[in-house]
């Protein structure tokens, strides 16, 4: 009742307010928690892996493995179980095989680190060194058909219990993979291309797109057809795309070359994707001719919604075409054009398909990206690769700090 | 630079670029189409244009007697080049006369006709800015017509052209592009054999249903998602808003390795389940960015007359703002689609079992040296068709969802 004479609006949250507010919780929570576990739960083990010393065979704990036979006859007829370590380096502690013997089979004689009490058969093995190799026998006699016991024994897999360390869970950190990403000339080379690969792959998809936009801005037959056909590059399927471009400008056997020598251009074919500086070049012009459609999509929906009003105020004071466009069209495009810099640069860093198809990283084209593969899976070092992807994502926090900075005044985020 | 200016100037330099390129794109044209070789020459495409540059200059009023003359004395100039350094394109000598024939045609057609109108607003004498600009913006539309239609459709056509030819006939002249029609359905036959041998039927088949189930799933947790973002009021609004932004900037390769770590623990790897739970995740940030775009930009009116007649939120979501935002949706589902079905990098990580392969998986496959390039191509082009042929029928609602708000690549 007081608040009503008032004329300041009421400081507190109110009810109505509160319902809001829980109502937008309820509806985002979905997408919080299905997000919050594919990319925060990731982001959070690549940053544990990065600090570990591992390698894609670790992926897999060490652990026990048992494999059983019935070999022998009469007084020698016996369960064979033959126990491996999975890792060739770790100890596994605490090992037990434990297995249920089939009807018709009666335990002879038993290994002395048995125990076998009705049907079911426990074996505490103890230690196990990695690599190494055991045998178990149990002396049985048969009751009744061999080969159907031998069936039913082969069919009661051994269950095998055992406590190895695990590398990823346990304590044990390491900086090691940083040094490795670190070390010296090859990450200075690496960041080089990356940085070459990325601003001129920015700059390039940016101008080649104002150009289109420039070309497509005016009504005319077939324009549909040619925006259609413009933005193909952008629309395939990048694997279809950049095989086509393998097979283009392949040395031996590709079209662009035979064209090439044909026109006189040069003599000997051309290795495009296989040459030091030259391989840069293709998979940075690569870049821009697939990302050229989308700069010039949006760059020509903003130069559609500019008045036309004052194109003609210029005509009418004598402005010539450059003018217009220098003067007028370029300043009403600056916004798009840096927020289209910004977010393409982000995402140009971020590229991996694109190379890792065109060279797979020979030849010098290596970037941030695609060294995060090579680490982890051309090397089989898990943890250099997590390393060299907490780089990358250092970096881009980088980027977006900037890009919100920017943002918030551009476009009012 | 002022002597640019001037029209007897201009026009033969113009002439000159543009013939050049034009002999170019007869040659690129005429060797893709014959697969014989032709070469263009600089210097006699360069003098031959800028002998037409000044012809085609507009009269400035001079007699017609006058105009005449000046342009046979000055085709003493490609006359001699002619004699001295050949034609501006010239056949290897195993080209065909016919072929020669038809490209020297349309390049003639090619360089002349177009040039006639980008030289029409120019003058003989000085140009004024206007006339020098407006010829200039002639030249260069036109050149980039060519220039972008060439670059776009030649990867395009090597792809389609490729996957009809056989092994032989690609190594023996890897410029041939022409169809022997003679062989009917013979040419489709690496499509056969894909479709047979490489179970490419059923790669089509899985990538359809993971990009739908994709599409779905995005949709069913975008659209509150994007709602309570651009339409409520809560405390965090903006700090939730760019954590879309930002976790849209994510690299998927940095995500990757460890999902690709947890999906080999977990047993995940290696089925399409684990796909159809990851995909949705790349596309969420995505569609809520897009849709939170459209969503702000409809009228808060409608909705309120909705409250003020006694519906809730839900019931207001339900029944006026998601009809209203219905051709948003159809073009965040295109483009969600799309992302889905050209996915390459976590088909390509997870899945190892050819029998639960995505057409982008399959086609990755494809890649080894005992498969022949043809089938690469075939498998190439079995991925891009359905994708253009759905973005060129609903291309209008593709290109507003694209510039919808986003602009990831």
């Amino acid at each position: 009742m007081t608040d009503i004479q008032s004329s300041e609006p009421p400081k507190s949250t109110g009810p109505l307010e509160k319902r809001e507010a829980r109502l937008a919780w309820g509806l985002l929570f979905p997408t919080i928690a299905i997000v919050s576990m594919v990319v925060i739960l990731p982001l959070l083990a690549i940053f544990w892996i990065s600090f570990k010393p591992i390698g894609l065979a670790d992926l897999r704990p060490p652990a026990p493995v048992a494999r059983e036979a019935l070999r022998g006859d009469g007084d020698d007829l016996r369960i064979e179980y033959r126990i491996r370590n999975s890792s060739q380096s770790e100890v596994i502690r605490n090992v037990v095989l434990s297995d249920i013997l089939p009807a018709g089979v009666d335990v002879r004689e038993t290994d002395e680190r048995c125990v076998i009490s009705q049907s079911s058969l426990e074996c505490a093995l103890g230690e196990l060194e990695g690599g190494k190799r055991e045998r178990l026998s149990i002396f049985v006699t048969i009751a009744g058909d061999r080969d159907a016991a031998e069936e039913a024994i082969e069919n009661s897999e051994p269950r095998m219990e055992g406590s190895g360390r695990n590398i990823l869970t346990n304590s044990e950190f390491t900086l090691a993979n940083f040094a490795r990403v670190f070390n010296g000339e090859e990450f200075m080379g690496v960041l080089g291309v990356t940085l070459f690969y990325t601003i001129v792959g920015t700059v390039g998809a940016l101008v080649f797109g104002l150009f289109a936009a420039l070309l497509l801005n005016k009504e005319f037959r077939g324009q549909g057809v040619l925006r259609g056909l413009y933005l193909f590059p952008y629309v395939a399927p990048v694997i279809a795309v950049a095989f086509a471009w393998v097979i283009l400008f392949d040395p031996f056997s590709g079209s662009a070359n035979a064209l090439l020598v044909q026109m006189g251009v040069t003599e000997n074919t051309i290795n495009f994707f296989g040459e030091k500086p030259l391989a840069l070049i293709m998979v940075t012009v690569f870049e821009i001719w697939r990302y050229f459609p989308l700069s010039f999509l949006f760059i020509l929906a903003r130069m559609q919604s500019i008045d036309t009003d004052m194109y003609e105020a210029a005509d009418m004071d004598g402005a010539s075409p450059f003018q217009k466009f220098w003067y007028l069209s370029v300043p009403q495009l600056l916004g798009i054009l840096s927020v289209l810099f910004l977010l393409r640069f982000i995402w140009t860093f971020n590229k991996f398909d694109d190379i890792f198809l065109l060279t797979g990283g020979n030849a010098g084209t290596r970037t941030l990206t695609v060294n995060v593969y090579e680490q982890a899976f051309a090397v089989s070092n898990i943890g250099a690769g997590a390393a060299v992807a907490v780089v990358i994502f250092c970096c881009l926090l980088v980027f977006a700090i900037f890009f919100f900075r920017f943002m918030s005044q551009e476009e009012g985020l | 630079m002022g002597a640019l200016r001037i029209g007897y100037v201009a026009g033969p330099v113009i002439g000159a670029l543009w013939t050049f390129v034009m002999a170019i794109l007869a040659c690129v044209v005429f060797s893709f189409a014959s697969g014989e070789g032709l070469r263009p020459l600089m210097l006699p495409s360069l003098v031959m244009g800028a002998w037409l540059g000044f012809i085609w200059l507009p009269d400035g009023g001079r007699p017609r007697a006058q105009r005449i003359g000046w342009s046979v004395a000055v085709a003493v100039f490609p006359v001699l080049t002619f004699i001295f350094l050949g034609l501006a394109i010239e056949g290897a000598p195993e080209t065909s006369i016919t072929t020669q024939v038809i490209a020297w045609i349309f390049f003639a057609v090619a360089s002349a006709w177009p040039l006639e109108v980008m030289l029409r607003p120019l003058p003989f004498g000085r140009a004024t800015r206007h006339e020098f600009e407006d010829a200039v913006i002639r030249f260069l539309t036109s050149f980039g017509y060519v220039f972008f239609t060439a670059i776009v459709a030649i990867p395009f056509y090597v792809m389609v052209m490729t996957s009809l030819k056989n092994q032989s006939e690609l190594l023996q002249n890897p410029l041939d592009f022409s169809i022997d029609l003679s062989k009917g359905w013979g040419l489709f036959r690496s499509y056969s054999e894909l479709f047979l041998d490489f179970n490419f039927g059923s790669y089509l088949l899985t990538s359809f249903y993971i990009s739908v189930i994709t599409v779905v799933l995005t949709l069913l947790f975008s659209i509150p998602g994007a709602y309570a973002v651009a339409l409520l009021r809560f405390k965090g609004r903006q700090a939730f808003s760019r954590s879309i932004l930002l976790i849209y900037m994510v690299p998927m390769i940095v995500l990757a390795l460890p999902i690709y770590i947890v999906f080999s623990m977990t047993g995940l790897r290696n089925t399409i389940f684990g796909i159809v739970l990851i995909y949705p995740v790349t596309t969420i940030p995505v569609a809520l960015y897009m849709l939170q775009g459209y969503f702000r930009g409809l009228p808060a009116e409608v909705e309120e007359a909705g409250l003020m007649d006694g519906l809730n939120r839900l019931q207001v979501i339900w029944k006026i703002t998601l009809p209203l935002a219905l051709p948003a949706l159809a073009s965040v589902s295109l483009y969600v689609f799309m992302i889905a079905w050209n996915e390459f990098l976590l088909a390509f990580m997870l899945l190892d079992d050819p029998s639960k392969f995505t057409l982008t998986r399959g086609i990755a496959s494809l890649d080894s040296s005992e498969i022949p390039r043809q089938h690469l191509m075939a498998g190439a082009v079995i991925a891009t068709v359905p994708i253009m042929a759905l973005f060129l029928g609903l291309e209008r609602f593709m290109t507003k969802g694209l510039t919808a708000g986003s602009v990831k690549g």
